[in-house]
């Protein structure tokens, strides 16, 4: 395809949320019959960009620019009218409606009197799909298919109303290789009409087979764009983790400063054959007393879920728990936290804070029990404790009894951590801990996951901040794809390593 | 990966048609077991009777699909029988046209306050409830007032029969047809299934979600004035305490016909069968003679129980898989 | 402002009205008219209780007035073995149904509005069964129950601020209503956090089905009579009115126990301020439905973003 003028264009984008700069000044230009890939970790900006383009956000500067001309999108329902269609990670379509209805809700053939005619209907939806690959009951409702074909059919009905642009967010997260190749035949077509694709995706092997040009966001900012074919995979991986090769630097600006000996000892927690269908295969983890162990790995490599696995927060097909040697009962998080292993969540919104409780109420939260007799809590003893994990952990609120959904970033992962430490645990699971938190926060954060681990304390610490994990951990196994791929200790625990072990082709 | 577990398709049969066949089942009974049941008189008393639930029934099912819900009904119906009473003095077309009026209009400001500020339709249509029964009050001079229908042909609307039925039920069954149309055959039924199922889809995939769900508040009012107005005509006057509490039948109605009550998925024809369902058992009750009537409500609650029960493990079932 | 509504409303409402009555309504001041108010309002109020704690897990309580009914069909049924007996299984019964409901919703995960509509109807029709018409009877000791005094204030008045206390207490002081309120603040979170999240929901329910019950109970012993056919018909709307005009949300996460009676006092001082201004009853309920909506629109969760 003759470059020309861009079919969609970003010009200097900037979006800004309270307190953040989620895009600055971004820029990219996508061509007729061109497959762009959008990459950058988790809080790069991938999604707020994807929404601009889609009329969810409107744009605080910049300008979109649309066939030629200046554009605007205000809403989904705008942008799609003109021709950009996005395919969501998760299935964005009626569950319970028939497959047919679902492909062509709001374009159904009529017959007479304005009725809908279903054999038309019908006939019209097999033979669309039977382009997808899929030779399905059209008449069944949605969910009973695969999610695979669920993904299909919101494939088939994205491109099937006349878009320009496609855009794929993660479309193969839940895709068999068969249904993969089908949706790489399916590109393949679009391209050849014309049609313009932005595909987001963790899996090197599936950019490097599919698109033509690459931009990377880091932090909001695009780190880089240039066709993907320049770039070589360990390239690539540094640019989205924001580290250069050439100048990984020897350490100095984390708070972590432990001597990171060898540690000794049986581990306090022993995960085993860990395996869920699509997430995790066959991932086996161990911490010690004392040992600071980090999960390395792209977004959706596994990370968070091998951590939800072991406290018993994620269903598994496969693989035990073993704490102290004794295998944990599955089901429900209680017994792992009795048995002394708690998970610090990544979204602090929806799995962290009770948003209407006060400060002092979310610390106390898990150690309840302990802090009751009899079941009527003691106020004394919860002010202890709280002002305890206040003063250590420097909490900043006005009191105790501020609700906590007025604090920082920083300060409510603060009053997480407190609420974990309340219970006095044996292993603490970190799942970013400092992401979304200021500096300063930062750095408190990370000086405490040294001092407790000093205590003898077990962590599982998740970053992607490759950094935080080479100064923190004494061990690191990097995942990808839902397994693990390599384990560094000692010496080999740098950053260089760790990105060599995830840009490895996974089929070589 | 299309391929479908037997259980799970004796799952759907049992979700769509489970009302139907117990229906069935329990028809078969009740003619072995009593003389008297099995009789056109009692067979075209049932279907009189349960003709004005149905109709009340087709617009809760449509609100039902659509996720919400609609309590107000039950007092819309009382309303609609007085405001059809008392506007008979005006003939005929008073009598039919300013209950459907006066309802409609409250169904609509419902439908448009949840719509437009998100509140829980629940809370809001219980709102609808209270103030609508306070509104029949006032009109009825608290209840004291029985409006008498003084329009004849009014009266024989709901009086006249042919082939052994009154009119109530030929409309009925008008209005049965056509919701079935409307809700499998035209755009605005299918954007009632889709916002039922998932409303964030439905809206990115193009349904003008505000609109249905107002469409949707402004039929179920329109039904229950209109059955209370054939109610009216009927009973030759606008009771005041008849169909308290109505909305709990049609919603148990709609259930039990295997609409989902999250939403998204059941039709009119299980509703239609869930109302026979209950106006069956209630017969049945009859025919034992020494039980009283309030047993129906024990059966029809654990009948209800029992559904949402199965709807449950089913749509668990379905999501393992 | 509005969250000033939200916090104060219902007590600045109770002011004015009352401010309103005692310049205006010839001997609204009068001890007998004060006690009538009271005495008329505490089954409301002791249900209000437990409906605030089903609506604090973000649930609904539609069974109350059924169990009521319940209660008082088990009350007749019983009452030869004594008040007591009676009051025991009455009770037994009222946590029987509210632990069905809540076995339903947090075991099998039914909507709470569906699974307690569910009991509404069962229970009220087997109240009806166990006693088809209104039984009079003539048993001192609940007779008493429904109408002796300690130091001029109605026991059943008593009861209920007791119950008051009782509840804020629970809510405030206990590791269950701690819980309870987390639960309903964020479910995701109380899961992770070890929560017995199941088993508080379920607790919840039973409570609410038990001060149903001894309401149900406690009219009954006022009307000595059991009437199950129309005790407690429509009282879950007088309850959950009264939890939310006190600011409760139905979103959940949040319980204003002492709003709540608020909520309750409000309803019934309205309407008897109409009834006595010779304003009819449809008055009170269009106003009341006009409240209802005020107060949800007031406690609404904001939509983020």
């Amino acid at each position: 395809m003759k470059r020309t003028e861009p079919l969609l264009e970003a010009r200097g984008i900037t979006k800004r949320f309270p307190g953040v700069v989620a895009l600055d000044d971004v820029h990219l230009a996508l061509g007729a019959g061109e497959v762009h890939a959008l990459v950058g970790e988790n809080g790069a900006g991938k999604s707020t960009l994807i929404k601009v383009f889609t009329g969810v956000y409107q744009p605080d500067g910049g300008e979109l620019r649309y066939n030629g001309a200046p554009a605007g999108f205000a809403s989904p329902l705008e942008a799609q009218r003109a021709g950009i269609s996005t395919i969501y990670q998760e299935v964005n379509l009626v569950p319970m409606m028939s497959v047919a209805r679902n492909l062509l809700l709001g374009r159904e053939p009529r017959g007479r009197l304005g009725v809908i005619d279903t054999a038309r209907l019908y006939g019209h939806a097999r033979a669309v799909l039977r382009g997808f690959g899929l030779d399905t009951d059209v008449r069944r409702p949605l969910r009973s298919l695969g999610v695979g074909a669920q993904q299909m059919v919101a494939l088939a009905r994205a491109v099937s109303v006349d878009a320009k642009v496609v855009i794929m967010d993660e479309p193969t997260s839940s895709l068999e290789p068969r249904e993969v190749e089908t949706l790489f035949g399916v590109i393949g077509r679009l391209r050849e009409s014309g049609i313009a694709v932005i595909y987001v995706s963790h899996r090197l092997d599936e950019l490097y087979r599919v698109c033509d040009n690459v931009t990377v966001l880091r932090d909001g900012r695009v780190a880089h764009t240039g066709p993907l074919a320049d770039l070589n995979r360990l390239k690539l991986i540094s640019l989205m983790l924001g580290r250069d090769l050439a100048e990984v630097k020897s350490g100095g600006l984390t708070r972590f400063n432990r001597d990171q000996g060898a540690v000794d000892g049986t581990p306090v927690v022993e995960a085993r054959g860990l395996t869920r269908r699509h997430v995790l295969s066959d991932v086996t983890v161990s911490v010690r007393p004392g040992e600071v162990v980090g999960l390395g790995g792209l977004l959706g490599a596994g990370r968070t879920e091998t951590a939800k696995a072991i406290v018993g927060a994620l269903p598994l097909d496969g693989g035990q728990v073993l704490v102290a040697g004794a295998p944990l009962p599955r089901g429900g998080t209680k017994a792992a936290i009795s048995a002394g292993v708690s998970m610090l969540p990544e979204d602090r919104k929806a799995e962290g804070i009770i948003p209407g409780l006060s400060v002092r109420d979310n610390i106390a939260l898990a150690a309840l029990p302990s802090l009751a007799r009899a079941g009527v809590v003691s106020d004394s003893r919860i002010d202890r404790v709280v002002e305890i994990f206040m003063r250590r952990l420097r909490i900043k609120a006005s009191s105790p009894h501020q609700v906590v959904s007025e604090l920082s970033g920083g300060n409510q992962q603060k009053v997480l951590l407190a609420r974990w430490l309340a219970v006095r645990p044996k292993v603490l699971l970190l799942d970013e801990p400092t992401r979304g938190i200021d500096v300063g926060a930062k750095a408190e954060v990370q000086a405490l996951i040294d001092e407790l681990a000093g205590e003898g304390l077990g962590v599982l610490l998740i970053s992607s901040d490759l950094e935080e994990l080479v100064e923190g951990a004494d061990r690191i196994l990097v995942l990808r794809e839902g397994a693990v791929v390599g384990e560094l200790s000692g010496e080999n625990v740098t950053e260089a390593k760790i990105m060599a072990a995830i840009a490895e082709r996974a089929h070589d | 990966m299309t391929t479908v577990t037997r259980r799970e398709e004796i799952g759907r049969v049992l979700q769509q048609h489970g009302a139907l066949m117990v229906l069935g089942v329990l028809i078969v009974v009740g003619t072995l077991a009593f003389d008297s049941f099995a009789t056109v008189g009692n067979a075209a008393s049932v279907v009189v009777s349960s003709s004005f639930l149905a109709v009340v029934a087709i617009g809760m099912t449509f609100v039902i699909i659509g996720g919400g819900i609609d309590l107000s009904v039950g007092s819309l119906f009382v309303l609609g029988g007085v405001l059809a009473a008392a506007g008979s003095r005006y003939g005929f077309a008073a009598a039919l046209l300013l209950p459907l009026a006066v309802c409609g209009l409250v169904g609509l400001v419902q439908g448009l306050i949840i719509a437009r500020t998100g509140l829980a339709p629940f809370i809001v249509t219980l709102a609808g409830l209270l103030g609508v029964r306070g509104l029949m009050l006032a009109i009825s001079d608290e209840g004291a007032t029985t409006y008498l229908v003084s329009d004849p042909a009014f009266a024989a609307l709901g009086q006249g029969e042919l082939l052994g039925l009154t009119y109530p039920v030929y409309v009925t069954i008008v209005l049965v047809l056509a919701a079935m149309v409307l809700l499998q055959r035209t755009g605005f039924g299918q954007n009632v299934y889709a916002i039922g199922g998932n409303e964030q889809a439905a809206a990115l995939m193009g349904v003008p979600v505000t609109r249905t769900k107002v469409l949707v508040y402004l039929m179920s009012g329109l039904l229950a004035g209109l059955a209370g107005a054939l109610n009216a005509a009927r009973l030759s006057s606008g009771v005041t305490i008849l169909g308290i509490g109505m909305e709990l039948d049609a919603i148990a109605a709609v259930v039990i016909g295997g609409t989902l009550l999250t939403g998204g998925a059941g039709g009119v024809t299980g509703t239609v069968a869930g109302v026979l369902l209950l106006g069956v058992i209630q017969s049945l009750i009859n025919q034992v003679g020494n039980l009283t009537s309030s047993f129906q409500q024990v059966v029809s609650g654990a009948f209800l129980a029992l559904v949402v029960v199965a709807q449950r493990l089913l749509s668990k079932a379905q999501r393992l898989n | 402002m509005t969250r000033w509504i939200r916090d104060y409303g219902v007590y600045a409402a109770v002011l004015a009205l009352l401010v309103f009555n005692v310049l205006f309504t010839p001997y609204f001041l009068d001890a007998a008219n004060f006690r009538t108010q009271l005495v008329q309002v505490s089954p409301i109020v002791i249900i209000s209780l437990g409906m605030a704690l089903v609506i604090g897990t973000k649930g609904i309580d539609l069974s109350v007035g059924s169990v009521m009914a319940l209660a008082a069909a088990l009350t007749a049924l019983y009452l030869g073995y004594g008040a007591a007996v009676a009051l025991v299984v009455a009770l037994i019964g009222g946590a029987v149904a509210g632990a069905a409901g809540g076995t339903l919703v947090a075991y099998v995960g039914i909507q709470p509005i569906v699974a307690t509509l569910a009991l509404l109807v069962g229970v009220r029709g087997l109240a009806n069964v166990l006693v088809p018409q209104l039984v009079e009877f003539r048993n001192p000791d609940l007779i008493a129950l429904g109408s002796s005094s300690l130091f001029g204030v109605p026991l059943i008045v008593i009861i209920a601020a007791a119950l008051t206390l009782v509840v804020a207490f629970l809510v405030r002081r206990t590791t269950f209503g701690r819980q309870v309120v987390a639960i309903g603040g964020n479910r995701a979170a109380s899961e992770l956090s070890g929560l017995p999240v199941k088993r508080v929901l379920v607790l919840v329910y039973v409570i609410s089905g038990l001060l149903a019950a001894l309401a149900g109970v406690l009219a009954t012993a006022r009307l000595q009579a059991s009437d199950p056919t129309s005790l407690g018909m429509f009282i879950e709307l007088s309850a959950i009115t009264a939890v939310v005009v006190g600011g409760t949300p139905l979103s959940g996460g949040r319980i204003r126990v002492a709003s709540t009676v608020m909520g309750a006092l409000l309803m019934q001082l309205l309407s008897a301020t109409l009834i006595k201004h010779n304003l009819p009853q449809s008055w009170t309920q269009m106003v009341q439905a006009v409240i209802i909506l005020a107060a949800v629109y007031v406690t609404r969760e904001r939509v983020k973003r």
